[in-house]
């Protein structure tokens, strides 16, 4: 064992990134999916939607202590929230699909960190200039001018940070009123606190910490690994092109003429001439520039590039690359596509099928039956029963088995009951068994408890069981 | 010196060499090592602030004087406050017409269904459904009566207690004492043979004779009992001991003596209920199903 005489730190500072600006083909995209996302997150909650006198006419609410969530025509209650499992069960597939075929590209286009982030890098453009104008203000000592700049931009970031909370909290009450009470002071404090701490969390992830956020918080770069294989569509760069890089005029060099163009634009401060990396977000930037520089140079475009591994033993060996349909369509985006469609087709279908009216049906069992003094036995339910139609309704509750029960709701005039609009009633019900009915000395009866919305015909039901005295179980005389 | 450099995957190493095995240097953050001496830093000042350290008879309590206790007892004050509007309608309220008022009503039967948890359920059944000696308050068969303001005296007053001079009294003698063994089986087989048991029907044309000497004063000449005495209905299914041969013979023999506190009493240093829980008690058993 060897010791050096100073051993090198075992903590490494952040290299600041300072992205240059660039045009082209990737960046025209993800400005316009920036417009697009940025758009329906902050606009969504001003979106009416009109649901009669008694309902919210937010498009999409999230209403917590009512219960509810709206999203345009559909209304979900809290025992429908497989609909939201589902949806984000889809969200899963979805994103193991486009990784398999695409690579990162959820995190170079569509994640939030890396929308907000690149919002931030603009507002950051804008007010200190271009790369190296910000090179040269980071370098600076302090001054009136780079305070002037620094502030206007943390301002900015601010405002931003403020909108994207405020927009958050507009998801969870009516928005006009709710943006009202935030001005007046009137709002609740958990809305205050809310914006707060995701204003300060969007000023910090896309301010301060934008890319260390991709490479050191977040987990899905280490699971997407294991998502992809040698026909994912990834970003890298033809070394059998470009190496030996330097100047173009003199003999022996290959296409790349070292002009740190792709180096520069990147948002993760990597260089993808060095191959795939954990760091990179497939965001396309690099391939913008040096497309750019290969124009101006007059070499064919694409030395870095989206192609996949499978293709790069094929162009070495000066063949052309397979088409890109031969890489997406295979056995596994095809598996991920069918079992993404099946979640979908599974929840639309449910959606359609489900009923104005249903029930939950909870059989006490403290104790299980009870004698009367004639000797019936009665059975007692818990039931739920919910009306989501938007009128007070009358219920009628039946039940049907193989032997006769006498059915009475408790504090009710018989079988009937009304439920309030938009709302679940709980009640309880008695089943009794006369003293010499099977039902009564049996040990269980299956029964089948109904309910009927007397106005639409609307039916609902679910199967429970009556508990006897278990007297005549087994054919009787036991005990 | 320069540092030692793994040239194929271009990581500086940490110049640690054990059997020409390297150890690599992917350095950390910074940032995450000042995370790290941030979190120290709050734990110092969380445990100074907050009750941390354990000691022989707690823990330290901390500059900020927190208390999860203090917290639960502020949080029970803070309901009982909300609660107090009611609490007080529930005291006045006349228990006949608490029907009326659904509120109230709901208020009573919650209120209710916690005080029978804490002070019922040890002999009634968390369920009310009782058990032997312990009455089921499920069913339509009632001893002292089952009318809501029953219920409330009964809860008031209690059982055969000492302590409240107007308590439910009564007492069964024990007719061993009284009756030869042969009368009491006399005695027992009438009683099956009107409850719809099997039964010595000799014996109990003979019973028969007997209970309208011993026990139709008390249990009615039908049987059909007596709630001012609080005498069973010995005609109908349910049986507070036991409907059976054996059992029936130990009661007549040794009489029963049920109990049950005055719970507008306190006792033995247990605090007893004020009216306005007694209400929401007499309530909440009143809609158990039974209820008259």
């Amino acid at each position: 064992m060897s010791l050096p005489d100073a051993p090198p730190s075992l903590y490494a500072a952040r290299q600041p990134v300072f992205p240059r600006r660039v045009k082209g083909a990737f960046r025209s995209l993800k400005w316009g999916i920036m417009a697009v996302t940025l758009g329906i997150y902050y606009l969504t909650p001003w979106i009416r939607w009109d649901r009669g006198p008694s309902l919210p006419d937010q498009a999409v609410l999230i209403d917590l202590s009512g219960r509810r969530f709206y999203f345009f025509w559909i209304e979900i209650w809290p025992h429908e929230f497989y609909f939201i499992a589902g949806l984000l069960i889809m969200a899963g597939l979805g994103l193991f699909l486009f990784t398999s075929a695409l690579g990162r590209v959820w995190c170079g286009y569509a994640c939030p960190q890396t929308v907000w982030t690149d919002l931030f890098i603009l507002t950051e453009r804008w007010v200190e200039g271009d790369r190296n104008a910000r090179v040269r203000l980071y370098e600076a000592p302090w001054s009136l001018r780079k305070a002037r700049l620094r502030l206007t931009k943390w301002v900015i970031w601010l405002l931003i940070g403020l909108a994207t909370g405020g927009a958050w909290v507009f998801y969870f009450a009516d928005a006009p009123t709710l943006l009202h009470d935030l001005i007046s002071g009137q709002a609740a404090l958990i809305a205050y606190t809310t914006m707060a701490l995701l204003t300060m969390t969007t000023f910090f992830f896309g301010g301060i910490a934008r890319e260390q956020v991709c490479i050191y918080a977040c987990p899905w770069p280490r699971i997407q690994a294991a998502m992809m294989d040698e026909d994912t569509l990834t970003i890298g760069y033809r070394d059998w092109r470009g190496e030996p890089r330097g100047k173009a005029r003199i003999e022996g060099h290959g296409d790349c003429v070292d002009c740190m163009a792709c180096v520069n634009v990147c948002p993760m401060g990597i260089d993808i001439r060095d191959g795939q990396q954990m760091a990179c977000i497939t965001c396309g930037l690099c391939i913008d520039a040096c497309d750019d520089v290969m124009e101006k140079t007059g070499k064919p475009r694409g030395l870095v590039d989206y192609f996949a591994l499978k293709d790069e033993p094929i162009e070495r060996a000066g063949g052309k690359p397979l088409p890109v349909w031969r890489h997406v369509l295979r056995p596994r985006t095809l598996l991920y596509t069918a079992l993404w469609s099946m979640v979908g087709f599974g929840l639309v279908f449910a959606l359609f099928i489900r009923s104005d009216i249903d029930l939950t049906v909870a059989p006490v069992r403290n104790p299980t039956f009870i004698t009367l003094a004639d000797g019936t036995i009665r059975n007692v339910y818990d039931i739920r029963l919910r009306n989501k139609r938007q009128t007070d309704q009358t219920f009628h509750l039946g039940v049907t088995s193989h032997d006769p029960f006498a059915l009475q709701i408790q504090g009710a005039d018989g079988d009937s009951v009304i439920v309030p609009a938009d709302a679940v009633l709980e009640v309880r019900v008695y089943l009794s068994a006369g003293p010499d009915q099977r039902a009564a000395l049996e040990d269980r009866t299956a029964v089948r408890i109904w309910v009927e919305d007397v106005e639409s015909d609307n039916r609902a039901y679910q199967d429970t069981s009556f508990t006897g005295t278990g007297k005549d179980t087994n054919g009787g005389d036991h005990d | 010196m320069k540092k030692p450099i793994d040239r194929e995957r271009e990581v500086t190493t940490t110049g640690h060499v054990w059997d020409g095995i390297e150890e690599l240097n992917n350095p950390l953050p910074r940032w995450w090592v000042w995370t790290l001496y941030a979190t120290i830093i709050w734990g110092i000042g969380y445990a100074i602030a907050y009750p941390a350290w354990p000691l022989l008879t707690g823990a330290t309590p901390g500059l900020l004087g927190f208390s999860t206790r203090a917290e639960v007892a502020a949080d029970i004050a803070a309901v009982e406050a909300s609660n107090a509007g009611m609490m007080t309608a529930l005291a006045a309220v006349d228990l006949t017409t608490i029907d009326s008022s659904p509120e109230l009503h709901g208020f009573a039967v919650n209120a209710g269904a916690a005080i029978f948890r804490a002070n019922c359920s040890q002999c009634h059944g968390a369920g009310a459904a009782g058990g032997k000696g312990y009455p089921n308050l499920l069913d339509n068969d009632w001893l002292w009566g089952g009318a809501i303001t029953d219920i409330a005296y009964t809860v008031t007053n209690g059982v055969r207690n000492e302590q409240s001079p107007d308590t439910r009294y009564s007492q069964m003698p024990a007719f061993g004492e009284i009756l030869t063994p042969e009368e009491i089986q006399a005695l027992v087989n009438h009683v099956l043979a009107i409850s719809g048991q099997e039964h010595d029907a000799a014996l109990a044309t003979t019973g028969a004779a007997l209970f309208a000497e011993n026990c139709a004063v008390c249990h009615g000449e039908k049987a059909e009992g007596n709630r001012e005495f609080g005498s069973p209905t010995l005609t109908d299914a349910i049986w507070l001991y036991g409907g059976d041969a054996k059992t029936l013979t130990q009661t007549v023999t040794l009489a029963r003596f049920g109990v049950m506190p005055a719970w507008s009493q306190d006792y033995r240093g247990a605090s007893g209920l004020n009216p306005a829980e007694i209400n929401a008690v007499a309530t909440y058993v009143h809609q158990l199903g039974g209820g008259e």
